[in-house]
């Protein structure tokens, strides 16, 4: 086996460097001269290509599979489209996660902030802050978190178990969140001071809900039917407020 | 909705642990990973970003299983690879080529053959591949060229 006809120059790493598209023209120039002299290089350089050649044209490229690339898109979920940032969380969600994403303004259609708070908060761990189904547990737990106190209904009676509650960000504004689970449906129930203004309606699959409740502005997200979650909403309503059941 | 960077993050996965399910995990694992440590995220370069991060969770992987033997895994990660096998025809023309070209990759020591998959099959410069396994881009130019050594001589091609 003869070597490079120049051994004390690194000719043959040049080869692969020129092979590999990384040179720039006057070096690319100098390697073909180089092989026009040393058989050794010339060699290497066809062996190279037949290389790659082989390794790209026979050996199957399989990406994620269908299972994954559904799982992931469900958990990950985020539209190529607008979609409000929550705060930074939420950004780097959508930068990490799709790693696409254009980030917007904030402030945009709360619905989309919604939304993607829920699908976020799908992901493990984040869904609950504070896991219970008392609320006497979950009410206190949003004390000296939040400036104001949500609502915290018991609304085992229509079947809806509460499992916990949460911080969120919408906008630039600290919200609650109440998590209640029907049927393997969970239901985010986001409360903040204020009015709701939306009606509700569908966005990417997702139902929402928005009403008023005593100077809280209420919004439900679920993937749960609409008929369901209207008649989550219409419990929540039917629950009196005195009496410590709030 | 797009998640652009999936496969690759897949192909990267499945090489370095040379097992598909666990290969799944690995990258699931890193996506998570990924959306925690997203705020260290400075860079342009999203696809070499989250590649650094399958790489690391894989290492991390296969660090925790060091304690198995790497010839069984390897012949599970053959076995459930979905080559020819649905395809007589194909699969009698190209297993023994598709068995030995896999083999050869798959026998790489570990570091040289996340380098030749992220040049071959990930099309990365040296400058990405060097961003995603932290090694000098002259480190990169020396194990790629080992790893393709290593392969033309099984494939009997001996060098020059």
């Amino acid at each position: 086996m003869t070597g490079c006809v120049e051994p004390e120059r690194a000719w043959e790493l040049l080869v692969q460097a020129d092979h590999d598209g990384e040179l720039d023209a006057a070096e690319a120039a100098a390697v073909v001269r180089h092989v026009e002299i040393c058989p050794h290089c010339a060699g290497l350089q066809r062996q190279f290509s037949a290389l790659s050649n082989r390794l790209r044209a026979e050996v199957p490229m399989h990406g994620a599979s269908e299972v994954l690339r559904r799982r992931m898109t469900a958990r990950f979920a985020a539209p190529r489209r607008r979609m409000g940032v929550i705060a930074g969380f939420g950004a780097g969600a959508a930068i990490a996660a799709g790693l696409l994403l254009t980030l917007l303004p904030a402030g945009a259609d709360p619905a989309e902030g919604l939304v993607a708070a829920h699908v976020r908060a799908l992901q493990p761990g984040h869904l609950i802050d504070v896991p219970s189904s008392d609320k006497h547990t979950v009410k206190p737990w949003f004390d000296g978190r939040l400036d104001f106190a949500p609502p915290v209904p018991d609304l085992v009676a229509a079947g809806f178990t509460l499992v916990g509650g949460r911080l969120d960000v919408i906008g630039a504004r600290p919200v609650a969140v109440l998590v209640y689970r029907r049927g393997g449906h969970d239901i985010d129930v986001f409360v903040w001071p204020g009015e709701a203004s939306a009606p509700g309606g569908t966005l990417r699959g997702y139902n929402l809900l928005a009403w008023n409740d005593h100077g809280m502005a209420v919004r439900a997200v679920s993937d749960i039917e609409p008929a369901a979650l209207r008649g989550f909403m219409l419990a929540w309503q039917a629950v009196p407020e005195d009496a410590g059941q709030r | 909705m797009a998640l652009p960077h999936l496969d690759a993050a897949t192909r990267l996965a499945r090489w370095m642990v040379r097992d598909p399910a666990r290969a799944e995990d690995v990258v699931q694992e890193a996506m998570l990973r990924a959306l925690t440590y997203f705020s260290g995220f400075r860079g342009d370069n999203p696809r070499a970003w989250l590649l650094q991060i399958v790489r690391t969770t894989a290492l991390t992987r296969l660090g925790q299983d060091a304690g198995r033997r790497e010839d069984v895994l390897e012949d599970r990660a053959f076995e459930a690879l979905p080559s020819a096998e649905h395809n007589p025809e194909a699969r009698l023309a190209g297993e023994q080529e598709h068995g030995l070209l896999h083999r050869a990759i798959a026998a790489l020591p570990g570091e040289l053959r996340e380098i030749l998959v992220l040049r071959e099959f990930e099309d990365m410069s040296y400058r990405e591949i060097a961003m995603v396994t932290g090694v000098p881009v002259g480190t990169v130019m020396s194990r790629l060229f080992r790893a393709r050594r290593a392969l033309m001589q099984a494939f009997g091609e001996q060098p020059a």
